[in-house]
C-alpha cells in the first residue's frame, strides 16, 4: 500500500477521534514523544526521540496502587488508560519494547504494562537517515525492521511505502480511505532507501558469541579501566529503551498515600544496597560490568534476545563519552580469567 | 489480570520478642483478613513473602512457619533498615499487606529418607525453622535429623524456648551454641562451623541445609566439604536487596539469576557456576 504524504494529516485526524495519540513532537532542541490533538503538532522530520517511547508504557512514575490509612485500610488499583496509538516511532524502539514484553510477561504478569501495551497500536516510520552512533543491524535489528510493528510507513518522496504487519494495523488502515496498492515502482524506491539507510551505518558491534566472551572475562581488570571515567550519572539506563529497572516507594499525605514505581538505575550504588549496608556491588566497575553483562550476557542466555536495540542513545548522551561500542568490542581482546 | 504488586490484607494475631537490643528480632503470626485466602494460601518451605506497611514500604522475609500449619503464616524480623523498624513498632490487630508466596523451595519430596542436617546461625533459622516445622509434620518420611545453631549469646538465640522444647525430644538432635563462654551455658561454646565439625555429621544419604550470615555459611560449606559432604547435598538461602519480588525491578540478580523468583534456595553445586557479587 502506499499513502500520499498529504492526505497524512486527514489520517491522524482519523486516529485522533479514537485513540490518544502519541508523535514525535518538537520541544526546543530536542524531539520527544507526546500526546498529540492535532496532526500538525508533530514532526516527522527527525533521527529519534530523545528519549525512548517506552515512558509510555512504564511511566517514569506511575501509581500501583493507592491506600487510606484510616481505620479500615482501603487498597485501590488505578484506572487503566484508553486505547493509544503511537505515530512515527522508529523500529529499533519498537523493538525494545519487545524485549521489555518479555520482561513483564512470564509466571508473573505486569498487568499494568500489559494493558497498556494490549491497547496499543505501533505504526513506525522508517529509520532512512541513521546516526552517528546507530548500530541497530548489530543486533539483529535494521532501519527498516517490522518487528514489534503493527504497520510501517516508509517515506519515498512524496508519499509513503506501507506495509500491513498485524491484523490490527490492517483494520486501522482499511478504515481510512487514502491509502492505495502500492506498484512495483513504488517497492522497488522503499528497498533503495532501506538498502541505502543500512549502508549509511558505519558503526557496529561484533556480537558473534559475545555472551560466551564475556563469561570469560567477568574477573578481568578491564571493567575497572572501563569505569575509571564513569561519573554514575544513570543517563545511559534512563535513555535506553530496553533498561526497565525500578524502585517502589510509599508516598502519603495524611490519611492517604499511594505506593508509586519510579525509574531507578542499576548505575546507582542505593539500588542494591541493604538494609544493613552491606553492597555487593560497592564500586561503579560492579555497577556498569553488570550494566554491560544485563545487555549482552544475561539477556542473551535468559530470554534469547540482546538486551540492546542499537539506537545509541546511551553513547550520544553519555557526559563522559563511554561507548558502547567500544565497550564491547574492546572486551573481545581482553585476555581470559586464569 | 490481576495487578501482582497489590498485597492482601493481613492482621497481625500475636508478637513474640525473640532477641531484644540494638539487633532485636521478633516473631508476628499474620492472618489474611479474607478468610478465603487464609484457606487457599499455599506455599512451600523455604518461599518467601512480601510484607508491606503501608506509608512505609515493603520488604521480603522467609516465612518462618510451616505449610503444615495453615491457620496463620509467620515472619521472624530483625531491626535493621525502614520498613523492619516500622514493623518492630506494630501492634497485635494492626493492618498490613501481604504478598507471595515467592521464589523456589527446598525440595522437601526430593529429600524423603533421607538424613538432615540444618546449620543455622541468628536469623538465618527462620527459613530453616519452616523446613524443620515441616518435616516433623512428616517426621516419619525422614530419618536422622540433626539442628545445629547458634548466635553470638545466649541473649541472640532465636526460637530459644522451642529449641530447648525441641532439645528434649528423642526424634530429632539439637545442637546449640554461643559464641563466648557465658556462666551456666551447658552446650558448645564457638562458631557454629567449629560445632558443625565437632559434631560431625555423616555424608552418607544426608542432605545439609545452612543459612546464616554470609561469613559463616562460607565455613559452614568448607566444613562440610572436609566432612565428605559432595555440593549436590549441601542447600543455602541467598539475599539480595529486592523491590518487586517477581523478577521485573532488576536489583536482585547475581549473574543472570533472580534471587526474588530464581532463588532464594541454591545448592552449591549451583552455586559454584553462577558468577558475579552477592
Amino acid at each position: 500500500m502506499i499513502i500520499d504524504k498529504n492526505k497524512i494529516n486527514a489520517f491522524i485526524n482519523q486516529i485522533i477521534s479514537d485513540h490518544i495519540v502519541f508523535a514525535p513532537v518538537k520541544n526546543k532542541d530536542m524531539v520527544l514523544f507526546k500526546q498529540i490533538k492535532k496532526p500538525d503538532e508533530m514532526t516527522l522530520d527527525y533521527n529519534n526521540s530523545r528519549i525512548p517511547p517506552k515512558s509510555i508504557y512504564l511511566p517514569q512514575t506511575e501509581t500501583l496502587f493507592r491506600f487510606s490509612k484510616n481505620q479500615n485500610i482501603n487498597l485501590e488499583t488505578p484506572k487503566k488508560d484508553g486505547r493509544t496509538l503511537l505515530f512515527g516511532i522508529r523500529p529499533c524502539d519498537a523493538k525494545s519494547l519487545k524485549i521489555l514484553d518479555q520482561v513483564f510477561t512470564g509466571e508473573y504478569k505486569d498487568s499494568l504494562y500489559l494493558s497498556r501495551r494490549k491497547n496499543s497500536i505501533l505504526i513506525g516510520l522508517t529509520c532512512h537517515n541513521p546516526s552517528l552512533n546507530c548500530f541497530c543491524t548489530s543486533v539483529n535489528s535494521s532501519p527498516a525492521d517490522t518487528d514489534g510493528l503493527d504497520v510501517l510507513l516508509t517515506d519515498i518522496g512524496d508519499k509513503y511505502y506501507v506495509e500491513l504487519i498485524t491484523s490490527r494495523g490492517g483494520k486501522i488502515v482499511k478504515n481510512f480511505p487514502g491509502f492505495k496498492p502500492a506498484n512495483k515502482e513504488d517497492k522497488k524506491k522503499k528497498e533503495e532507501i532501506v538498502k541505502k539507510a543500512k549502508d549509511s551505518i558505519k558503526r557496529h558491534i561484533k556480537s558473534e558469541r559475545l555472551a560466551s566472551i564475556l563469561d570469560s572475562i567477568f574477573e578481568n581488570k578491564y571493567w575497572e579501566e572501563i569505569a575509571r571515567k564513569c561519573l554514575g550519572c544513570g543517563i545511559c539506563t534512563f535513555l535506553c529503551p530496553t533498561c526497565h529497572c525500578f524502585d517502589m516507594q510509599d508516598e502519603t499525605a495524611g490519611d492517604k498515600g499511594a505506593r508509586i514505581r519510579v525509574w531507578d538505575s542499576c548505575m546507582y550504588p542505593e539500588y542494591t544496597m541493604q538494609a544493613s549496608g552491606y553492597n555487593p556491588r560497592p564500586y561503579q566497575m560492579n555497577r556498569i560490568r553488570n550494566r554491560v553483562f544485563h545487555k549482552f550476557n544475561y539477556l542473551p542466555k535468559n530470554n534469547q534476545v540482546f538486551g540492546c536495540v542499537g539506537c545509541g542513545r546511551c553513547i550520544t548522551e553519555c557526559p563522559v563519552n563511554i561507548d558502547i561500542i567500544e565497550v564491547v568490542n574492546q572486551a573481545r581482546e581482553v585476555k581470559k580469567d586464569e | 489480570m490481576n495487578n501482582p504488586y497489590k498485597p492482601w490484607l493481613a492482621i497481625i494475631e500475636n508478637i513474640t520478642d525473640e532477641v531484644g537490643g540494638e539487633r532485636a528480632i521478633k516473631t508476628f503470626i499474620l492472618k489474611f483478613k479474607d478468610k478465603n485466602i487464609q484457606e487457599t494460601f499455599s506455599f512451600k518451605p523455604g518461599q518467601c513473602i512480601m510484607v508491606s506497611l503501608f506509608g512505609v514500604g515493603e520488604c521480603m522475609f522467609a516465612i518462618a512457619s510451616s505449610p503444615t500449619e495453615k491457620e496463620y503464616v509467620e515472619v521472624s524480623v530483625m531491626r535493621h533498615g525502614k520498613v523492619t523498624s516500622a514493623l518492630h513498632e506494630a501492634k497485635i490487630g494492626d493492618t498490613l499487606g501481604v504478598r507471595g508466596p515467592y521464589g523456589n523451595s527446598f525440595n522437601v519430596d526430593d529429600w524423603i529418607g533421607k538424613n538432615m542436617v540444618f546449620i543455622g546461625g541468628g536469623i538465618g533459622q527462620a527459613p530453616l525453622r519452616s523446613v524443620i516445622h515441616y518435616i516433623m509434620a512428616n517426621r516419619k518420611k525422614y530419618d536422622r535429623i540433626d539442628v545445629i545453631y547458634g548466635a553470638r549469646s545466649s541473649k541472640d538465640l532465636c526460637f530459644k524456648e522451642e529449641l530447648f522444647e525441641l532439645e528434649k525430644r528423642n526424634d530429632i538432635n539439637v545442637h546449640l551454641s554461643i559464641d563466648k563462654e557465658e556462666h551456666g551455658w551447658g552446650h558448645f561454646v564457638g562458631f557454629v562451623p567449629d560445632n558443625l565439625l565437632e559434631i560431625s555429621p555423616s555424608p552418607e544419604n544426608t542432605i545439609a541445609v545452612t543459612c546464616g550470615p554470609p561469613i559463616m555459611i562460607k565455613f559452614v560449606i568448607e566444613n562440610l566439604l572436609k566432612l565428605g559432604f559432595s555440593p549436590d547435598q549441601i542447600f543455602t538461602t541467598l539475599e539480595m536487596r529486592m523491590k518487586c519480588g517477581i523478577g521485573k525491578c532488576g536489583r536482585c540478580n547475581i549473574d543472570n539469576v533472580y534471587v526474588c523468583k530464581d532463588g532464594p534456595v541454591f545448592s552449591y553445586e549451583q552455586l559454584k557456576s553462577i558468577k558475579g557479587e552477592r
